[in-house]
């Protein structure tokens, strides 16, 4: 590929990865940035796998990222940050994805402390001590 | 859901209370270095070197050394317990990414603002961003190499800062350091949030 289009003159200039990826992001998401009824997803909201969700991976209406973000939290609660991380996803689809997985119960999501709420004292003295002892 | 018996757990998950704290500053002062020295796990990240296209704005002017800028934002956690668990997320450090902020300083517990003696200038936006929002921050003056030290008080001057927002020198690659900085930033919080309850109270 090259980006006057000219080929056979000259070396192409992309090549693997420099050419982006494969699929655009939000093809997996079909197109979509935001999942109905839910609020953005904090970057720091748990994604929790629910229990009795194993005969549901082979459920076909699933994209293999779903399946991934099942398994991963599954093996522990992940922040949505660390998912995106992990799964080498724009943050804005992973909300997206976990949006499905929330409709379709396979996943539930705790939420960080809301920002008008000043977390309480004692969860910060904890914190405190929890920096102190590291 | 009870009907499905999907909320019946197979395991009892521990699921953690998340805080988060911002690590805010100019380019190249060192965000991603703090994130790494205390995370327990590698800062995730994307950072990508800067390309022919991005040298006209990432002004290097000081930092030469620096070859590569933090376009994404970078993150690192540190498991305080098994139900507490505080997250870092370095912002990005170029205007032009400052969309980003507003997403990441929700909900946050506090921010650290770090700066560089050389270039004290580039931390101004970020304090302004902190002050106008009322996020409890302290500033970590990064004792680089071969940059002078300054007593606090010359930077809090400098920075023209409110005489309750804490100034402390720090090393960002020092683990003991940048704790102190966080346990600062956290005091800072609790002593702001208490305020406020005494003033919502009396």
């Amino acid at each position: 590929m090259t980006i006057d289009g000219n080929a056979g003159h000259g070396a192409p200039h992309w090549f693997d990865d420099d050419a982006g990826p494969v699929v655009r992001p939000y093809a997996m998401t079909r197109g979509r940035t935001t999942s109905e009824g839910q609020h953005r997803l904090d970057l720091i909201a748990v994604v929790v796998a629910e229990a009795a969700v194993d005969d549901r991976e082979a459920d076909h209406t699933l994209a293999p990222e779903h399946v991934d973000i099942v398994e991963l939290c599954r093996e522990a609660p992940q922040s949505v940050a660390e998912l995106a991380s992990e799964l080498d996803l724009p943050i804005g689809v992973v909300r997206v994805l976990v949006g499905d997985l929330v409709a379709e119960e396979l996943v539930h999501v705790t939420r960080p402390v809301p920002p008008a709420e000043l977390p309480d004292e004692s969860i910060l003295r904890d914190v405190i001590n929890g920096l102190r002892a590291l | 859901m009870a009907i499905l018996g999907r909320s019946q757990r197979r395991k009892a998950t521990v699921e953690p209370v998340t805080l988060k704290i911002l690590v805010a500053g100019g380019f190249g002062v060192g965000k991603t270095t703090l994130v790494g020295t205390v995370s327990e796990i590698k800062p995730l990240r994307t950072e990508e070197a800067l390309t022919e296209a991005g040298r006209p704005v990432d002004d290097t002017a000081g930092v030469e050394t620096k070859s590569t800028t933090t376009v994404a934002m970078d993150f690192g956690r540190i498991t305080l317990r098994e139900d507490l668990v505080l997250y870092l997320f370095g912002t990005p450090g170029q205007d032009r990414f400052w969309f980003l902020w507003d997403e990441l300083a929700q909900g946050s517990l506090g921010a650290v603002v770090l700066a560089d003696t050389r270039r004290l200038e580039d931390c101004f936006a970020a304090v302004d961003y902190f002050e106008r929002r009322g996020i409890p921050f302290a500033v970590g003056v990064n004792c680089f190499d071969g940059a002078a030290r300054y007593p606090e008080d010359m930077v809090r001057q400098a920075l023209d800062l409110d005489e309750q927002v804490p100034v402390v020198l720090c090393d960002a690659r020092d683990r003991e350091s940048v704790k102190a900085v966080l346990v600062t930033v956290v005091r800072h919080a609790m002593a702001r949030a208490t305020a406020a309850r005494e003033r919502a109270t009396s």
